[in-house]
């Protein structure tokens, strides 16, 4: 067995305020390597916002997040970190291939390699394919295959679930297990319960 | 991957997608076009008078060509989420931009100075100062990208940013006008214009070292 490389993902006392109300206030997780976060709570709890903070599109109101005992910002953070959101990130006008060329020239090749990853989100014959004709399943799929191709430990997931069906379901979670098995981490929020297999998940529930 | 690779991997995916929905390399140049034909009808049989005016009308249309054309430079990647991918990447966000604003300039700007000759005979300029105002719209038209740039990563949040980004952002050009009608009108009565050159280079130089920086800052404003 060769040495997995921990990591860990803090939040302290961490709140957010949004148009005078208070979304979460002194929230502290603590998160490490092979572990998964779920993100519980109804609409407007401010699940998206503490992910939008996680991924530092935000600053949080108060507390900090910090990466390896880092500040988030002064660290390789964000090489080690991918987000799916709401938004699948692709251009309708590319091709399947042309979308992965592009995420992969942003960040550092990963475990996978395009065509293994596209094998893996049963996108096998889609490459040549513009995302415009492709459904919005397979839309989420594809923006999936992002988190596989590069090289990242972090995965921070908004609603991963959305437009998939039952298979798409059950393929997230069996790439979610494996990312976790191998020494990864997940932030997610999720309507839907999440059935994962050996992985320590966390909850927290926010309203 | 290496910086080098991801910035030609965004101009090349920009200058991909302008080829696929082409009406965005063609509205601006339309625009310059149509404007710059229409005067002549306007001002009717007074060759001389049209032949004074020409440098500044072409200067005019090639900059309010440009604002025309800036809301598509993050548009499309601000709706469609590509933009938080792009600012997230562990590249330098600043130099990303760049390279979408070049791109932006392959498809936008280039295209003027193709036509610009041809518009230029059409107006009664002299043909000997056809290649200052060649230079002038090349030194030129990068800077009206650059500084767009800015103006358009700070209101593309907003649902309508347009009358902003034109009051922000026009001020701006100004200078750019002034010194680039200026050389063209001397040149055509065959004086130097180093100087004028010489100031046009500098506002490129400095716009392209210094405008990326606030442009990616604006954009990270823009997506929270």
């Amino acid at each position: 067995m060769t040495a997995k490389p921990t990591f860990r993902l803090q939040g302290t006392d961490l709140s957010c305020i949004r148009d005078d109300r208070i979304l979460f206030e002194g929230l502290s997780f603590e998160l490490v390597s092979g572990q998964v976060l779920l993100l519980e709570g109804k609409n407007g709890s401010g699940k998206t916002s503490l992910l939008r903070i996680l991924c530092g599109f935000r600053e949080p109101d108060a507390g900090q997040v910090l990466w390896c005992g880092e500040a988030i910002d002064d660290s390789q953070y964000y090489a080690d970190m991918a987000y799916v959101g709401h938004l699948d990130g692709v251009k309708k006008e590319l091709t399947v291939l042309e979308n992965l060329k592009v995420s992969l020239a942003l960040g550092q090749s990963g475990q996978y390699s395009i065509q293994q990853a596209l094998i893996k989100v049963h996108l096998t014959d889609y490459d040549e394919v513009l995302v415009q004709a492709l459904s919005a399943g397979q839309k989420r799929r594809l923006s999936l295959a992002r988190l596989l191709i590069t090289k990242n430990s972090v995965w921070i997931l908004d609603e991963p679930f959305t437009s998939l069906d039952k298979q798409g379901i059950a393929l997230i979670e069996t790439l979610m297990s494996e990312h976790c098995a191998s020494g990864g981490m997940i932030v997610l929020t999720s309507h839907h319960d999440i059935e994962l297999h050996d992985v320590a998940v966390q909850r927290i529930n926010l309203s | 991957m290496s910086l080098s690779h991801a910035f030609f991997a965004i101009i090349r995916r920009d200058l991909v997608l302008a080829l696929r929905r082409r009406s965005e390399i063609a509205n601006p140049l339309l625009f310059f076009i149509l404007v710059i034909t229409l005067f002549p009808l306007g001002i009717g049989a007074q060759p001389h008078l049209l032949q004074a005016i020409a440098p500044g009308i072409i200067w005019v249309s090639a900059l309010l060509a440009a604002m025309l054309s800036l809301d598509s430079l993050f548009r499309s990647d601000f709706d469609d989420g590509s933009l938080e991918q792009i600012l997230l990447s562990s590249h330098p966000a600043s130099i990303l931009v760049l390279g979408k604003i070049i791109a932006h300039w392959l498809v936008t700007g280039l295209p003027l100075l193709i036509v610009a000759p041809l518009l230029a005979i059409f107006l009664g300029m002299p043909t000997h100062s056809l290649g200052i105002l060649l230079l002038t719209l090349l030194l030129g038209t990068p800077v009206l990208s650059l500084i767009g740039a800015i103006g358009v990563a700070l209101t593309v949040g907003l649902r309508r940013g347009g009358m902003i980004l034109s009051l922000l952002v026009l001020p701006l050009y100004v200078p750019v006008l002034i010194f680039a009608s200026n050389a063209v009108e001397i040149a055509g009565t065959g004086l130097p214009v180093d100087a004028q050159i010489n100031i046009l280079i500098s506002i490129l130089l400095m716009a392209l070292v210094l405008a990326p920086w606030p442009t990616a800052a604006a954009l990270k404003m823009s997506i929270n």
